[in-house]
Parts: C-alpha cells; structure tokens; sequence
C-alpha cells in the first residue's frame, strides 16, 4: 500500500499497467488456460483419501448372500410392470410389506410447460412406492435412501430386484442405527421430486403431490442405483447434480473403496482410472475425464436421480451398472455386497459428512482436485476483466484534450445517463424476452407454422435471440444521438465489470459453468472497441456469443464420449438440448436457464452494442 | 405409640402379541409404603421401599416423580397403544410440595442426584431446557395441586439408554434381580430389542376407600418389544426362554401377588392362540379403551411352575398380514423446508374416530436456538382453520429457557390435524456446540394429552355377552380414556462453522487486519504534501566537497 500512497509510484504502477495492458492480458488468458490443462497432470492432484474417521477405520462384513433371488425378483418385478404397463403399486407395496417394511405410497401429477420430445411425455401422473425399514431402538431421526426408478421399457428391472433384495436382508439384521428408506420412483427425476418435495414439504416447482404418511426424519445420505443386466463389467458413480452441486468427496471415496475391497471395477464418467500419467494418452484420458465432469457440471442439470437430493443437503450419487464386452463379469450378489458395505459405514456415521470437499474435480476416480487448485485458473482469466477496467477507468479519469481550431482547449463532456442506461435497459429486457416468451407463446407459434411445441419453444428461443442481435441500430434510434468515444467507454467500463462479477459468482457456485463462460467471454470482453473491423469482429464476437459455446460444448461432449455425430445430427441434439434446459428450469428448478437468459445474454448484448457504437 | 408402616411389593407380568407379530412385554413392580413422607415426621426406617429414592424424595420434598429412559419410538401404527408412554430419550416431570420455596434450585439439585442415581445424564436439564406445563401434566396421584409453579418438566432427547441404567434401575427393587420376575431381566437380551423403555413413578395414592391417610406408591415399570423378524426367521412363536433367555421358577418371596398376564383376546377369524401350559384362569379388563381377555399365571401358586418346576410359556399365532393399524389417535411430527436459515415444523395429530370429535392438550417445548415465529402458528383441520380453544405460549429467551406452547385442539372426527410453525435456525457461539454438531441438534418429542372414546363404548351392537339391561346407553364402561402420545424428537441442523477453519481463520483475519486495515487507514489518514525532492547522492557529495572549496552549493 506504500506502492499506492507514493503518488510517483503509483503513477509509475499504473503507467505500466496501462501500456502493458494487453501483453499482461494475453499472458493471464494463456496461464489461466494452461492452468486448468495442468490440473489433469497427475502429478499436480492429489490422491484421494477418507477424512471421515468414522468411515476410514472401522471395518464392516459384507456377507449379501442372495443375488439370484435378488435377479429373480427383478424378473418378476419386470413381468408386474409389464402387465400393468406403467409402476406395478400393488405388486411392489405387497412385496415391500411381506419383507417387513413399512409401506407407504405417495401420488403426483406434473403437466410439462411443453412436451419432452425426448422421453415422450407431457401429462405426466405416477406414483412412488417406499418403504421404510425402522431400526431397532432408534428414534426416527435419522434416515438413509436407496432408490431405483421404475423406467418403462426393460431397463433397471435388476435394479428393483436388488433393491428388494437388499430390503430383505437389511430386515433381518440388528445392527442398524438408522431408517433405511427404499425407493422406488416413476417417471425418473419428476418422480423423485416430488418424492423430496413431499418428505420436505416444499412446493419449489409446482408440482401435485400427496402428502406423505410415513417419514424417518433427516435423511443422511441417498445412493440411487441403475442397473439393467444380470452381470455388470463395472460399475460407474455419477456425482454432478443439479446446479453443478456435488455430494461431498467422502461419498465418491467410499464408492471407490469398496469397489476396490470387493474386487469390482469401477469407473467415474465411463472411464476407468488409468497408472500411466507420463505417457501422452494417459495424460489425454485423464483431461477427457475431467472434461467430462466439467461439461456435465456445466449443464446444471442431474446426471442421474441423486442429482435432486443434493438441494436438500442430503449427499447422494448415483451408481450406474455397466456391462461391456469385457470377459471379467461381476454378478448381482456382488454389487449387493457392495452397496451393504456402503450402507452399513453409512449407518455407523455419527455426524453427516462434511469431513471431505464439496468443490472439486476428478480427473481420475482415484485423484481429485480441490476448490484451491482450480480457482487460480479462473482467478487468472477473471484478473483480465480487472485490467481492461482499470485501463479503461485510467483513460477516462484523464481525458485526452482536444484542441480546436481556436486554439482552446476542448473537455469531452461526460456522456449522459441515458446513453448508458439506454443500452443496459433494452439488453436486459431482451434477456427477459427470452426466458418469458418461448413458454408463453407457443400456441400462438403452433397456430401459424407448421411445428410442434417442443420445435415451437425451441424455435421462438433461438428467433428471438438472434432478433437480438439487430438491436444497437435499434438502441441509436432511439437515442437519436451520436455515441461518443466516453460513452462507449462508460459503457464498456459498465460492462466489463457486470461481467466480472457475473462471472465470479457463477464460479463461485459452480465452477465449471463460469470457467468455460469465461473461456469464451472474457477475450471478447478484452478486445472489443467500436474501432476494431466490424465485419471480422462481429463473426468472432457471434462465434463467441453463449449460444454458440453450447452449440460447440454439444459436439465436444459427444466426441469425449466417444460417439461422435455429424452436423445434422448435432444440431438436433444442440435444439433437444435447449429445449432440456428450459424443461430442467421448469421441472426442478436449475438455474442454467434464467442465468444465460436473463444475465449472460444481456452482458453479451451490451459488447455488442459496443462494437455497433457508432 | 406410632404404628409401624405397613408396605406391600406387587409384581407382574404382561406379555401382549402385537398386530404386526412382535411381543410386547410390561413388567411393572409396585411397591406401596404407608409411610406419609408429607408429614413432618422423619421417616428413617426403610424395608421394601428403596432408601436412596426415600430419602431424596424427603430431602427436596417431593411429591410426585415420573422418570423414564426409553431406548427407542413407539410405533403406534404397528403396535397400537403402550401401556406407559414415554418419548425417546429421559424424561422427567416432578411435582414438589406447596412447602418448597426455591422450585428451581431444588429442581435443579433434584436432577443432580438422579443422574447419580440412575447413571444418566440428567444433570444436563437446566433451565435451557426445562418448562413448567400449564396444563398437559396433571399430578397422577392423590391431592388437588392446580398452581403449576411447583411442577416441572423437561426431556433429553438425546440420552441413550443402556445396560448402565438397567442395573441402578433393577437394584431399587425389594429382591433385586435374584427372584421372581426380575430374573428375566437381563440386559443383553433386554437390549436386543426394538424397543426398550424403563421408568419409575413416585406418587401419593390413598391408603384406605375413605382416603384418610395416604402411602407412598413406588412403581417401576419396563417395557420391552421383541422383534420376531430378525431373531425368529419369521415364525409366529415365541416362549419366555426365547425372549429372556430365562424361565420363572418362583415369586419374590417379599411380593404379596406375583402374575403373568398373557394377552389372549379371542378373535378367532384372525390368530387362533395356542398357549401353553394352559392356564385355568382367565380374566378381563378394559385396557385402552378395548375389552380384553387375558390368560393368568399366578406365580405364588405352585401349581402354575408343573412337574417341571419352571414356568416357560409358549405361544404360537398364525401369521398377521402386514398392513399397519388405524390407532384411534396417533401422530407424526417432521421439519420441512431445506436450506440453513429457516424451517417449519409441522406436526400432524389423526383423529380416526369415525363419528366423534375429542379434544386434545398439546405440548410442544422447542429449544431456544430454534427461533419459533408464532405468528406462524396455523392450525388446520380438513382444510379448515381450527381454532384452539386455549394456547398457552411462553416466549424463550436465548440461553435462557425453551418455548413453551400448549394448545387445547378440538380434532374433528376423521381427520387430519396440522400444526404448523416456522422457525429461524440461530447461530451459536461457537463454544455452544456439541461435540459433534454436524450430527445436528435435538428438539424433544411433542406431547399430546387425549380423553380418547373408548372402543368399548364405540362398540354399539354388541350385546352377545352382555345383559339387555346393561347395554342401552351406548357408553357403558368407561366412555373414554387418557392416553398420552409423544411424537418423534426431531433432529435438526444448525449453520455450522467448519471446525477445523478457526486455525486458518485467525491467520486469514490477521492479515487482512495487518496488510488490508493498516494500509488503508495509512492511505485515509496521512495528507500528502509535496515535497522538496531530496538532492541525489551525487549532489551531496558534490556539495560536501563544494563546501570544501568555500564555493557555493549546487
């Protein structure tokens, strides 16, 4: 601080800011890139570990003996659903009730603001079936889930089985400390929120739901388990829920001890730990890895039916059985070993966990790395907006004079209010066009063309913005104004900031998402004056604009998933995606949408603004 | 000449088949003293009745004292009503006498020497979360006492019950756990259990039908619950030996009536019995509101042990379907809401009485961390707004004492009852935490206070066994009964500060005081001045040697 109460110091500081500003600012977008790419680099991370002590030390037996009649259940399971076509309630409540649960079945009903296209469904009406296994001489305060959906078609009947089966055997030990609840939901993620929402007698999306009869107090932890093979290659964990909030480490790093003391592989985004660290594909699988992680967190959105729970403070995954063409198989006694094991260092905990991180990323399943390791990578990107601003508010608090042809000395006056108001007001009430009007107006869409609903929202999102991208013209008009070179500078001083602090509460919450925004926003934020070429500028800025980085994050995440698809198809999938962010807005709540709609959007809009200035 | 106290120790079994095929077994011991502890007479002769508890309800002048441990909730809709309810956890109510002038102190003193006495944790009721009940807790004995300044209350929903508080419990009975029933009485069976309840009550009961004088009646009672499922694969069958792991070979020789009931009320659709030995003696009562039949050994009779000389009974049932019971009163209580800051808690009371409405107490005390905002309060039946006859509300004060707040409901017949109040979590300081306190922090159970219709008297075209004469009006036997309900304890999260920060946090504070507050306060207060630039080196020396040379400086 002596460096800023010395004025020839300071003057000397900020002069080098400022005639340095845009090396230091290409230094900083290529260190903050080169940082995240580094937190790949084993070496970099860290191993994981147990910080819980009530889980690390004590040991508990697996000794699930029943896998078979867990499979046979399943089957039977499977021909009830068949038979009824939709969640068997009176097979499963009978089943739940003759293995000594307490039975409860809760109703819901949900209409879609439109219809999901991808699974088919707009009216949606279902009911969850639960029971609950009390522990002995235990007060109902404290609870632990097992969920498995009941999904049409043939999937994760296997996972109902070994539900049932687990439910079965949990019954008849006496060692529990708390409430095992096993679920059973319909309709995936609707089922479960409303599922959460009645047990925490919240109403967040307005959903129809009965309310519960039976309850076991504060839930601990929740795993939810898929399953649609008799014998699993591996097993994969799925973490990101919804908002990009992840369940505490300690949830992943029993998953992985176990599956290591039990012998069964196991993966974290479909891809298994790798030893070679100093080879080039080992280092690239750990960076497709975590890329993984970065865009599902990024989405917002769950990744399985854990992602719900997380909202709640309740630390849950969800554990995915896959079956490869792998010659090693595991078999359902197994995995119900596995999940005993877990519930069973579940149950001995004393306290909810909280020992271990909620902010990381996991290049490996064996490595992490923590909220202190990735920051700086964002830190570096976010220290750009911090430059330019300090650069632009130099230029303004000295302003160059002019002379005239007098000979006296001309101030700029300072631009008005208005012509900074003007363009913040008309950008964000875009913005607030595009998250209101794609709902609101499909009908009317319906009417004159020819598409569906889901096309119609989907279209109308993309209309309008892009109709936004004619509003500078529109902005001038009505300001009926020369802009000035101050203006613009206000305006981008105003906006460069906005950014900022958008950007950094974004990170703040979910790291992936403001990251990769700021990948793409933070050098158009740097390098866009009214005087750069227009037409060039304007393709960069388009090609940079938030529309377009999820355009691009689709294909990247399809080609890191290893299915690959061409134009056509992506952009199919880039149109079902929008319409999938808007419906998970709808449905649980995710923040995505109303964020890029209603604040990244109108950023974006005023540096635009900016280079159609004059 | 004083006549010497008459005592009388009576001890009993009952064992109940639950619905949902687990056992239910009461002990309960009596031991009645003719000894008036009220008086001011010194009472220094003691035989049945425990010294220890005499004397310390003669030294803090107590008149009433129900304690209980219960390891465990009652499962209402599985089990139907117990025969004492307790909450999870210890409970203490006390009623002092009129002459007691520091209530507080002496409660306070009271529950020191019971928590030495009964090894438990007891000492920590203090006046955080100890609350004087306008009306849900009446005296159970004898005497008019109406001004609830003498009564106290409090519960520790956390305590854990456990073989260390059987064995102080087992040995304030007149033959300890050497004869008669309390040889079943052992506690790793007793603890291998779904339920496990022990209590002890102290009260003034009238010693002759005028009520001239009164004795003191000390009755400890247990309450345990098997559970067939884990230990008995499933069959419907048990016997004592099962269950205790110990058969009954004889009375205590000091009790004047030794028995064990077993439950047997025909319903021959659903579970014919088969008991045996039988037992010639049966007898009804009125139990809860139902009429029921039990099978009665009597243990001082030599005629019940057999040839064998030990008493083991054995029962079998057929199995019982699984649905859950429709209990005439029964309850639910839970947090709802997410997030740090706030929360509500709603408590549920259903009224299953098809046609009649009963009024019901009810009492919840919070502690004070939990910010209760009364204005909150709704209270709803059926959709409707029901609106309680009598609230009493004390307000908490932080670190002080609890809330308090006691309604009278009126629950409308078939029906659902919600009771429903938000909160705001506060943040302690940071010594204020428990050990563990991310495990979260307990509110005691709720209390509920019911005149409940009688099924007995709801039963009105029954009169296979009953006389025409007897059974026009409908409510002939006791039209209805008390029950008390206790609803689950609720554990709730507080905003915790991550323990292991505080290290980090003193380091991180210090240097944004040191670097941040100091520079700051540097920069508002200093003024700036232009200064003389101070001559380079070069100049001085040049100057040095100027002056030298007698030339003038630069």
């Amino acid at each position: 601080m002596g460096l800023l109460s010395d004025p020839n110091r300071r003057r000397a500081l900020i002069g080098m800011l400022t005639r340095l500003n845009a090396p230091i600012c290409m230094i900083c977008y290529m260190a903050g890139v080169a940082w995240f790419m580094g937190l790949a680099f084993e070496p970099f991370t860290l191993r994981t570990y147990m910080s819980e002590n009530a889980m690390g030390s004590t040991m508990v037996e697996e000794r699930f003996p029943a896998g078979e009649r867990a499979l046979a259940t399943g089957r039977e399971f499977a021909a009830h659903k068949k038979k009824t076509g939709g969640m068997p309630v009176d097979w499963l409540v009978r089943t739940m009730q003759a293995r000594g649960l307490e039975v409860y079945t809760q109703r819901f009903s949900r209409k879609l603001p439109f219809p999901d296209e991808d699974k088919e469904r707009y009216m949606v009406k279902g009911t969850n079936v639960y029971g609950i296994l009390r522990a002995p001489r235990a007060p109902r305060t404290e609870a632990l889930v097992l969920s498995a959906p009941c999904s049409p078609g043939n999937e994760n009947n296997q996972a109902v089985g070994i539900l049932l089966g687990l439910a079965q055997y949990f019954r008849s030990q006496i060692y529990w400390a708390k409430d095992i609840i096993f679920l059973v939901n319909e309709h995936d993620l609707i089922g479960m929120q409303a599922w959460l929402e009645g047990y925490h007698h919240t109403n967040t999306t307005g959903m129809d739901w009965s309310p519960l009869q039976g309850r076991g107090g504060s839930i601990q932890a929740a795993l939810s388990l898929e399953l649609s093979s008799d014998v699993v290659t591996s097993l994969d964990l799925v973490l990101e829920g919804l908002n990009g909030q992840l369940p505490n480490l300690d949830l992943a790093n029993l998953f992985y001890a176990f599956c290591q003391k039990i012998g069964v592989l196991c993966t974290t985004q479909g891809k298994l730990p790798r030893n070679d660290w100093d080879t080039t594909s080992g280092y690239s699988h750990a960076v497709q890895t975590m890329m993984l992680m970065v865009l599902k967190q990024a989405s917002s959105r769950p990744w399985g039916d854990h992602g719900l729970f997380l909202r709640y403070h309740i630390e849950a995954a969800s554990i995915k059985g896959v079956n490869s063409f792998r010659p090693y198989k595991t078999d359902a006694t197994t995995v119900g070993r596995l999940l005993e094991g877990m519930y069973r260092k579940l149950n001995n905990l004393l306290e909810r966990l909280h020992q271990s991180y909620f902010f990381y990323l996991m290049p490996s399943l064996t490595r992490f790395v923590s909220i202190g390791y990735y920051m700086p990578a964002f830190g570096l990107l976010a220290l750009i907006l911090l430059l330019r601003a300090l650069d632009l508010w130099v230029q303004l608090s000295s302003p160059p004079t002019r002379t005239t042809e007098d000979g006296v000395e001309v101030v700029p006056a300072s631009p008005g209010v208005l012509s900074i108001l003007t363009p913040l007001v008309i950008s964000h009430l875009t913005g607030v066009a595009l998250y209101t009007l794609p709902v609101l107006s499909q009908e009317l869409a319906v009417e004159h063309f020819p598409v569906s609903e889901t096309e119609a929202v989907v279209l109308t999102a993309i209309a309008i913005y892009t109709a936004g991208l004619a509003l500078p013209h529109n902005t001038h008009r009505l300001l009926a104004g020369e802009g000035t070179e101050q203006g613009w500078k206000v305006l981008k001083l105003v906006a460069v900031l906005y950014l900022a602090v958008l950007l950094g509460c974004t990170a703040l919450i979910n790291f992936s998402l403001g990251f990769i925004l700021a990948l793409t926003l933070v050098p158009l934020a740097a390098f866009i004056t009214p005087h750069v070429p227009k037409t060039l500028s304007a393709v960069v800025m388009v090609i940079l604009s938030p529309g377009l980085t999820l355009l691009f994050a689709v294909f990247f995440f399809q080609e890191l998933q290893e299915t690959p698809v061409t134009l056509q198809e992506g952009w199919m999938l880039y149109l079902s995606v929008i319409s999938q962010g808007i419906l998970d807005h709808a449905l649980y709540g995710s923040l995505l949408y109303p964020l890029a709609a209603l604040l990244v959007y109108p950023c974006w809009l005023l540096f635009w603004n900016i280079l159609f200035w004059k | 000449c004083a006549r010497a106290p008459m005592y009388d120790f009576q001890e009993e079994l009952v064992i109940r088949p639950l619905h949902s095929g687990d056992i239910y077994a009461s002990f309960q011991f009596r031991t009645v003293w003719d000894a008036d502890f009220m008086g001011d007479q010194k009472v220094s002769h003691y035989r049945l009745f425990p010294k220890s508890l005499g004397q310390v309800i003669t030294k803090f002048s107590v008149r009433e004292l129900h304690i209980s441990f219960t390891q465990g909730y009652w499962r209402t809709m599985q089990w139907g009503q117990p025969y004492l309810p307790s909450p999870p956890g210890a409970e203490l109510w006390v009623w002092f006498q009129d002459t007691v002038t520091d209530v507080d102190g002496t409660w306070k003193e009271l529950t020191n020497v019971l928590s030495g006495i009964f090894c438990a944790s007891l000492n920590f009721i203090d006046s955080t979360n100890t609350v004087q009940p306008s009306a849900s807790f009446k005296p159970l004995g004898i005497g008019n006492v109406t001004d609830h300044s003498f009564l106290r209350y409090a519960t520790l929903p956390r305590e854990i019950v456990c073989t260390e508080n059987l064995t102080p419990w087992k040995k304030l009975l007149p033959c300890g756990s050497k004869a008669g029933l309390s040889v079943l009485l052992k506690s790793e069976k007793l603890f291998h259990s779904t339920f496990h309840s022990q209590a002890v009550h102290v009260r003034p009961v009238c010693q002759d039908p005028q009520c001239r004088t009164t004795s003191m009646e000390l009755r400890q009672t247990l309450n345990v619950v098997f559970d067939l499922h884990t230990s008995g694969q499933g069959k419907r069958e048990w016997s004592l030996f099962k269950m205790f792991s110990r058969t009954l070979t004889e009375a205590c020789p000091l009790a004047s009536s030794s028995k064990v009931y077993v439950d047997v009320t025909d319903n021959p659709q659903v579970r014919p019995f088969e008991l045996s030995p039988a037992t010639p003696l049966l007898t009804q009562a009125v139990v809860l509101g139902d009429r029921r039949t039990y099978s009665v050994y009597d243990l001082t009779q030599q005629a019940s042990f057999g040839s064998s000389r030990s008493l083991n009974m054995l029962l079998r049932w057929k199995a019982a379907d699984g649905e859950m019971l429709r209990p005439l009163l029964h309850s639910e209580r839970y947090v709802a809401g997410y997030g740090l800051q706030a929360g509500e808690i709603h408590t549920l009371i259903y009224n299953h009485h098809p046609y009649r409405a009963f009024p019901v107490l009810l009492l919840s005390a919070v502690p004070w961390y939990l910010r209760l905002y009364i204005h909150t309060l709704t209270v709803s039946s059926k959709g409707k707004d029901n609106r309680p006859s009598y609230i009493h509300y004390q307000p908490s004060k932080d670190r002080e004492r609890p809330h308090l707040l006691e309604m009278l409901l009126q629950l409308p017949p078939n029906s659902v009852t919600e009771v429903t109040v938000e909160f705001e979590r506060a943040l302690l300081k940071w010594t204020e935490y428990t050990p563990d306190p991310n495990h979260g922090f307990y509110v005691g159970s709720s209390v509920i206070s019911a005149l409940v219709p009688s099924v007995v008297a709801m039963d009105t075209n029954s009169t296979l066994d009953r006389p025409l004469f007897s059974s026009f009006f409908p409510c002939k036997e006791e039209a209805s009964y008390f029950m008390r309900v206790y609803t689950e304890p609720l554990l709730v999260n507080l905003p915790t500060p991550d323990f292991s920060m505080p290290y980090n946090v003193i380091c991180l504070t210090c240097t944004v005081v040191a670097v941040g507050y100091g520079s700051l306060y540097n920069l508002l207060t200093r003024t700036f001045q232009v200064d003389e630039p101070s001559p380079g080196l070069a100049k001085r020396i040049a100057n040095v040697i100027r002056r030298f040379r007698g030339v003038p400086l630069l």
